[in-house]
């Protein structure tokens, strides 16, 4: 969220853009990585499903885990979560090599999620608790407090089967986060909610991020993950298409095109920018002219502007980064061009 | 292992709460109660509906009197009539049935028929039959002149009961009733195969309930599928044996409650001094025979009963029923964890149900022969032995066998557990696709 803010400032003032992005990458660079896999490969019978997956996770960082239906990624989350074991590769966590106690500094909330049907809400989320480790006494204070947080304490003695799917979910959420694990896994947690749970879900996940928490997060919403993800990895077919800091992804897509808002004589505006530059596309919104142009490699943003100052009112000058959306759509088809030929 | 221990616990309260677990403990016992009851209720009232048989004889009058009538049963005897013409009128006439005696009798035992328009039970044939029968031969000893013949008849008046009684090697005595070691053996036996179906079912379906529910992604995110299969296992097996503990209380508390409202008077027989009558060497008249009989009956089955090697029986029982069914149940929680719904079980079902017919088939070939070889051999292949020894152990088992046929058991019981876990592991987490048992084969030789 915030290093989107800075994005969009940046385009205003181009000079400093470059220097905020350098010490950002830095302060990460810096930080731990609070989980990290190495050369994982897991094979089925029929299928590879990771070959070679090398993910670090920065700690403090919420993950993006991209990729197409079936590429693997519930694969790796398993094997995070060490329901599954690889058939190589090198796991760590916090420095050291994963171990079976681990996971009760990790809370995942999977994509095929459900609750015991006839079991009552309250039982049902002590009994899980306590099987991530929390003694009962430990499991009810948190539990208040979670339920009081969500407006839900009505549902503690109902059983599960009388809840909708989205309260459900609630439950689920709860019950994921409730031990205050170091590492967070969400899978698809949006789906099954409604807008507004999403927003609560949404603030709940960054204020879990606040307090501490590192959080992977796999979904198919790319929206979400602009918002959400300082970092990305993208799999597809077994393998790491794409992996690192969501800024310098976006920027390593952004292909030098700009969009200037200007008031004025179009005319003149045209007339200036098309012997030096590629315009795209023109069209006039209330009055003001919006120009999409690209820049050719041996011209800077300042060139334009200077040109631009002579004929008119600039209102805007922003660069279009490209969406996550476009991004994971280019990357996974060129990868699929590829190996056609 | 103390989160195995809350697999337990939940596995153990969810069920123990139901309202069906609380419904089968009380009534289960009920009719198991009923089993015994019932028959000793019939006994005990008697067919109050009045039969009167007419009895023909063609001819003679030979046993015109001597067939004894009771309360509901009255013998007319008809002189000078014709049994077509009777037969022609049975419905207007009313008679229960008719008695048709041939004078051949004496020589030709079959010439004597009993016509009626219902099945006449068994004790009406056997009263008549016994009655004839005396008849016949007090009528051919008559012929040889002996003073005081009805005198005599009545003093001799004996009737006997076979005691078996089972010698050790070294000779030492134990009264046995062959009937009831069988009556054991055959409820042991139905009992270990009807508990290791209704609650390795149960554990399948548990299973099924957490894949379709999808629950099991979470718990297995913190423990170990074969935790969690382990502690299901157990906690079903806690289960049954609390069914299992109060079935055997109620039951016996609804048959001592039973015994003395019903049928005061066993217990008021048994304690009379039940010696002097017999050693009397005064002629004993009828009626006092068979309650004698009676009396030394329901002594010999106490005697019997305490005989019983209880202590055997009981540990055998929750040895064979708790390794058989952690034997069968680990089988049924792979199934569970290979399909998607219960529809789909039915596949794979056929290996397990298949041993354990075959075990309770054999099981009733033991009531009636406990030596042959084929009971032998399946009370000690385990998939089959805690059903076959279980009714075995009535009629007495050598050490060694029992040894052995447990050692078996535990094996394999280890073996299966190790197998069906593999299954399980990879079972529940695919959706959507029934594997074959090809498939299941791969999952067994999965390392991980």
């Amino acid at each position: 969220m915030q290093s989107y803010i800075y994005l969009t400032l940046a385009n205003l003032f181009y000079p400093f853009k470059f220097f905020i992005f350098v010490t950002q990458n830095q302060r990460i660079d810096i930080l731990m990585e609070l989980f990290k896999a190495q050369h994982i490969v897991k094979q089925f019978a029929n299928h590879l499903a990771l070959d070679q997956i090398t993910v670090s996770v920065p700690e403090g960082s919420i993950y993006g885990l991209l990729g197409p239906n079936g590429a693997g990624k519930t694969t790796l989350i398993r094997i995070i979560n060490q329901i599954t074991a690889p058939d190589s590769g090198e796991l760590f966590f916090k420095g050291n090599k994963l171990k079976s106690d681990d996971i009760y500094d990790i809370g995942y909330l999977p994509e095929e999620r459900g609750l015991y049907r006839k079991m009552k809400v309250g039982e049902q989320s002590v009994y899980l608790a306590r099987l991530k480790g929390l003694s009962r006494q430990d499991a009810l204070k948190k539990l208040k407090v979670w339920f009081e947080k969500f407006e839900i304490e009505a549902w503690w003695d109902k059983k599960v089967e009388e809840l909708s799917k989205g309260m459900q979910q609630k439950v689920q959420f709860i019950i994921t986060v409730l031990h205050e694990p170091k590492l967070l896994i969400f899978d698809e947690p949006f789906t099954g909610f409604d807008p507004i749970n999403v927003k609560i879900l949404k603030k709940e996940i960054l204020k879990l991020k606040d307090q501490g928490a590192t959080i992977i997060f796999s979904t198919h919403d790319m929206g979400s993950v602009e918002e959400l993800c300082s970092h990305i990895t993208l799999i597809n077919k077994a393998r790491t298409l794409l992996e690192g800091g969501i800024d310098e992804i976006r920027k390593r897509y952004a292909s030098n095109e700009y969009e200037i808002g200007f008031e004025g004589e179009a005319n003149l505006l045209t007339a200036t920018l098309s012997s030096q530059y590629k315009i795209l596309e023109h069209k006039k919104v209330n009055g003001q002219s919006i120009v999409r142009i690209k820049l050719q490699d041996s011209f800077s943003t300042n060139d334009i502007l200077k040109s631009l100052l002579q004929s008119g009112k600039i209102v805007s000058f922003n660069e279009i980064v490209p969406g996550m959306n476009d991004i994971f759509i280019r990357v996974v088809q060129e990868e699929e061009t590829i190996k056609r030929t | 292992m103390n989160k195995v221990s809350i697999i337990i616990r939940r596995e153990y309260t969810t069920r123990v709460k139901k309202k069906s677990f609380i419904i089968m403990t009380l009534l289960a016992p009920l009719f198991m109660a009923a089993m015994f009851i019932i028959p000793v209720w019939i006994m005990t009232r008697q067919d109050t509906d009045e039969k009167t048989i007419a009895v023909i004889e063609d001819g003679t009058e030979m046993f015109k009197g001597k067939i004894p009538g009771t309360k509901y049963l009255k013998f007319e005897y008809l002189e000078n009539v014709d049994l077509q013409e009777i037969k022609g009128n049975f419905g207007e006439l009313g008679y229960y049935g008719i008695l048709h005696i041939s004078p051949k009798v004496t020589y030709l035992p079959s010439a004597i028929q009993l016509l009626s328009n219902k099945q006449p039970p068994l004790d009406i044939t056997e009263h008549i039959s016994n009655a004839i029968e005396k008849e016949i031969e007090r009528l051919k000893l008559l012929t040889y002149d002996i003073e005081d013949l009805d005198e005599i008849l009545k003093e001799i008046d004996t009737d006997v009961k076979i005691q078996t009684i089972k010698i050790s090697d070294t000779g030492e005595e134990k009264e046995t009733s062959t009937g009831i070691a069988m009556g054991l053996a055959y409820i042991s036996g139905i009992l270990i195969y009807m508990l290791t179906f209704i609650f390795g079912a149960q554990v399948m379906r548990g299973v099924i309930e957490e894949k379709t529910s999808r629950i099991v992604e979470i718990i297995i995110s913190s423990i170990k599928p074969f935790q969690l299969m382990m502690g299901k296992i157990i906690g079903i097996a806690l289960v049954g044996l609390t069914q299992f503990f109060f079935w055997i209380l109620i039951t016996f508390i609804i048959i001592s409650i039973a015994k003395s409202v019903l049928i005061p008077d066993i217990s008021a027989v048994t304690e009379q001094p039940l010696t002097e009558n017999i050693l009397s060497s005064s002629p004993i008249a009828q009626t006092q025979v068979s309650e004698i009989q009676e009396m030394t009956e329901i002594q010999e089955l106490f005697s019997t009963l305490g005989n019983i090697p209880w202590l055997t029986i009981i540990f055998a029982f929750i040895f064979y029923f708790l390794c058989g069914y952690l034997l069968y149940a680990s089988l049924f929680a792979s199934v569970g964890a290979a399909v998607d719904n219960e529809t789909d079980t039915q596949q794979f079902m056929m290996p397990i149900t298949i041993p354990l017919l075959l075990g309770l088939f054999v099981a009733m070939g033991a009531f009636q022969n406990p030596e042959s070889s084929i009971v032998f051999w399946f009370s000690l292949i385990p998939l089959t032995s805690p059903i076959v020894m279980m009714a075995r152990i009535p009629f007495g088992v050598p050490l060694w066998e029992l040894g052995l046929s447990m050692i078996l058991l535990i094996l394999t019981f280890i073996g299966t557990t190790w197998m069906a876990a593999k299954i399980y592991r990879t079972g529940i987490l695919l959706y959507g696709k029934k594997p074959s048992y090809k498939e299941i084969w791969k999952w067994i030789r999965y390392k991980n």
